[in-house]
């Protein structure tokens, strides 16, 4: 009787609250780089590679608009539409010529576009972490500790992207293109959407996602050049579990994954809490290959 | 205008195989044409290339006398051409207004003009104004069938393409078919209508062309074609 | 291969395999050592060909097959007194295979690009627990261990020399291509190229496709490990940094640069890549794969068969 009680005094129920808050914070940026990825594999088959580095120049764009303006705002807006620009301008050059080629060329085209980016990032701005600061500190009390209020701010626009996304998605003119050209290309085309106009927009879109949580992930860790790659990786494992091309999927994939590792950070150092992600891949890939938040198709 | 659509000695080809050989026809602004032919001869082919889905390696396909051989598919959908694909191909988790509206959603179309539009596809199609709300994917095969053309209709095109509408469907829809080809035609919307149902091809055409092995065999108005000809047994029968 | 096609070919490998045993009687230590480089990333860009230029599956996994055939060669030389070449080479095989058996059972379950991801996420898994578990792999510094001496028991033993490496290194990687290319040749080699071509098709004609692919990967985790160990012994020391994917992605850059599907392409690959990145770096030192990454992108859009490809092409006009 005694152990029993003592295992549940030895649960650390304080900890655990932490990184449930945590995991969700962490959970959502991942999801807005995650949406993203998914999106662009959905529409024009194409696995972005170069995700994180999107990621990552973001979060740079914010330390330089920071630096000239003082605004943190302005940083995460500027910083969204340059990389969304630059993205599309990527598109344009590398992935169009590539259409209707093996999956394949756009698996090493993006490939060769991270590693340019990263060494283009590491030659301008130096081995050296930057810092951002957050636009306000300031913590609030969970429970015995303290918690920034920061977090929750990251957790909240991220939700809010997201949303404002979906509901474009769903009810704007071009969302309906965007849907259309996903669900059947050709058709698309024959009903007069600019199919090719249309994968470059979706791409800038997700590039302009994934800069966006690279600002506001930003004042967390240092942004450094090779910030993205963890990223991509951890985003690539969640579009996979989630269900490629599946938007909501890839939403619950990236919370789900990240409480875990949230958790698992509670016994295990975060070098290795990241197995945990991996051991959730691979039972994924086992027993529920399309996605574990999919239904099993009929 | 004479000739709406023009299709001159073009040749497609699908990788390797070389499935038109030099196909030349015509459809006049305003008129049917019915497109006859076993399976496999390339009708659909022809639909395709005139859509600027697949372009030739060879000919031209001219649209109200411009050329408009290699222009992308979404080109043409701007410039009036509606095609209506063999397997309907409607955008199954889309609902049946979205489908609608990735047609009507274009330039220079006022929101009065969409709601007229709107209104003219309900009244042709009763059962898609019930279900304006429901996927496409969970319409019947007939009511898919319906979709399929009230969207190309949203395009407001001078012609419609029309590859093998009737397959598959009951005697009521394949009559349903029937009255909306004599709709649009009373619209002055031309029509290639691409069948297996020559009986049907022959009443709703002012024309007929007859394809074998990629190429058109015959060309008469339908007026001279009987269901029991000899020329239909030849290119058509079993 | 036509009788006169077939002298062409033997009379340029044995031109290309005596210039390759006179070189480093030749060239200066740093170039002797860049050579014996290529050569070693070349047999692990051919290794990669087995499977995506042979069976049409991209794999990123390959620096997983590399790093344990590193760290199971370095296992063998600090385990073991006194080191033994043959052993360590043994211990390497044994932990690719081990490696390259695991990924063989989800290469039966996944297709392309889902295929391609876990290959890459597998590399990872195998980086983090290399790097974390300090106590067995020496974590982030790896292992330093001494290099065998060159022998065959009983008769000879001599530590080897930079010319005796090399020359030993020649003699696998000649070998494994040798092997390679006998077996993309045979009916095997034939049935995986169909499968690259059409899987569905294959499978109904009744291969027993996963059983063939199975092999493809056992045999590319084989040679890729070889590859690892060779490393190792060149150069005296294991490190996470090779199980990284990086490796991986660099393997493919050879071969798509190289040419993929020849065997003989990702070794030109290899060399074209090392080449570019010893000449870039000395003109933007640490930021070489900015360009090279330019010009790797700029010839999988335009040339997509590789230099072989090209230069097939440009011989034949």
């Amino acid at each position: 009787m005694t152990s029993v009680l003592g295992f549940f005094q030895a649960i650390p129920y304080e900890e655990l609250l932490i990184q449930t808050v945590n995991g969700i914070v962490t959970g959502m940026i991942l999801a807005l780089i995650a949406s993203g990825l998914t999106l662009i594999f959905g529409i024009m088959d194409v696995v972005n590679f170069a995700h994180g580095e999107l990621f990552m120049f973001g979060a740079y764009m914010g330390v330089v608009v920071l630096a000239a303006t003082g605004s943190f705002w302005l940083a995460l807006l500027l910083a969204t539409l340059i990389v969304a620009l630059i993205g599309a301008a990527l598109q344009i050059t590398t992935l169009r010529p590539l259409l209707g080629r093996d999956p394949l060329t756009t698996i090493l085209a993006t490939f060769g576009i991270s590693l340019v980016m990263q060494n283009y990032a590491l030659w301008q701005f130096g081995p050296v972490a930057r810092k951002i600061q957050e636009p306000f500190t300031g913590q609030f009390t969970l429970f015995h500790l303290q918690y920034p209020w920061y977090r929750v701010l990251i957790a909240a626009l991220s939700a809010a992207i997201i949303g404002a996304f979906y509901l474009f998605l769903k009810y704007g003119t071009y969302g309906i293109w965007i849907r259309a050209t996903t669900q059947d290309r050709v058709m698309a085309e024959a009903m007069g959407i600019p199919v090719l106009w249309v994968h470059t927009a979706v791409f800038a879109i997700g590039a302009g996602m994934a800069a966006a949580s690279g600002v506001l992930f930003g004042p967390l860790v240092g942004v450094n050049h090779a910030m993205g790659l963890d990223w991509v990786l951890k985003a690539f494992i969640v579009v996979v579990v989630g269900g490629m091309g599946n938007l909501g999927g890839s939403i619950a994939a990236s919370i789900f994954i990240s409480l875990l590792e949230a958790y698992a950070s509670i016994w295990v150092s975060p070098a290795q809490a990241v197995i945990v992600s991996f051991v959730v891949l691979i039972l994924t890939l086992l027993f529920r290959p399309t996605g574990l938040f999919v239904p099993t198709p009929k | 205008m004479e000739r709406l659509v023009a299709v001159e000695d073009v040749h497609t080809y699908y990788g390797k195989s070389h499935i038109l050989h030099g196909v030349s026809l015509h459809v006049g602004s305003g008129e049917v044409v019915g497109l006859l032919g076993r399976n496999g001869v390339g009708k659909s082919t022809t639909l395709k290339t005139i859509m600027g889905l697949i372009h030739p390696t060879r000919g031209k396909v001219l649209f109200a006398g411009k050329p408009v051989t290699n222009l992308p598919a979404h080109k043409l959908a701007r410039l009036g051409v509606g095609y209506v694909p063999e397997d309907r191909r409607i955008f199954r988790l889309l609902t049946v207004m979205e489908n609608l509206r990735t047609g009507l959603d274009r330039h220079g179309v006022t929101e009065a003009r969409k709601q007229e539009l709107l209104d003219k596809a309900f009244a042709y199609f009763p059962v898609l104004a019930e279900r304006r709300n429901q996927a496409g994917g969970t319409l019947s095969g007939g009511e898919q069938q319906m979709l399929a053309i009230a969207r190309a209709m949203m395009l407001e095109p001078k012609i419609i393409l029309l590859d093998e509408p009737t397959e598959g469907l009951m005697p009521r829809m394949v009559w349903q078919i029937r009255q909306i080809i004599d709709v649009l035609h009373r619209d002055g919307v031309a029509i290639l209508l691409v069948e297996q149902n020559v009986p049907l091809t022959l009443e709703a055409s002012q024309r007929i062309y007859i394809m074998e092995k990629g190429a058109v065999r015959h060309h008469s108005a339908a007026s001279a074609l009987k269901v029991d000809d000899p020329v239909i047994h030849q290119y058509l029968g079993v | 291969m036509s009788k006169r096609s077939a002298t062409v070919y033997w009379t340029g490998f044995c031109i290309i395999l005596a210039l390759l045993i006179v070189a480093p009687l030749v060239l200066p230590e740093f170039w002797r050592r860049f050579l014996t480089e290529i050569l070693i990333w070349g047999l692990l860009a051919m290794s990669s060909d087995i499977l995506i230029g042979y069976t049409g599956m991209v794999s990123f996994g390959h620096s997983a097959f590399f790093g344990l055939g590193m760290y199971g060669a370095a296992a063998a030389l600090l385990m073991v007194r006194p080191p033994n070449l043959w052993l360590a080479m043994l211990y390497g095989l044994i932990g690719s295979a081990a490696i390259a058996l695991f990924v063989a059972y989800f290469s039966t379950r996944l297709r392309d690009i889902y295929f391609a991801i876990t290959t890459l996420i597998f590399s990872q898994i195998f980086y983090v627990i290399i790097f974390t578990w300090t106590e067995v792999t020496g974590g982030e510094n790896g292992l330093t261990f001494r290099r065998p001496p060159l022998e065959i028991p009983g008769l000879y033993s001599e530590p080897f020399t930079s010319e005796t490496l090399h020359w030993f290194v020649l003699a696998v990687v000649t070998a494994s291509y040798l092997i390679l290319r006998r077996i993309t040749q045979s009916p095997f080699g034939m049935v995986l190229q169909s499968i690259r071509e059409n899987e569905p098709r294959t499978r109904a004609i009744g291969y027993a496709v996963d059983r063939y692919k199975i092999v493809a990967v056992m045999l590319s985790g084989l040679f890729a490990g070889l590859a690892g160990v060779l490393y190792a012994l060149q150069n005296r020391f294991a490190a996470p940094d090779f199980v990284y994917f990086l490796v991986s992605g660099e393997t493919v850059i050879f071969n798509v640069m190289g040419g993929i599907g020849t065997l003989v392409g990702p070794i030109l690959g290899a060399g074209f890549f090392l080449l570019l990145r010893e000449a870039f770096s000395r003109f933007f030192t640490e930021y070489y794969l900015i360009p090279v990454g330019v010009i790797f992108i700029a010839m999988v859009i335009f040339m997509p068969q590789g230099l072989l490809g090209f230069m097939r092409r440009w011989l034949n006009q």
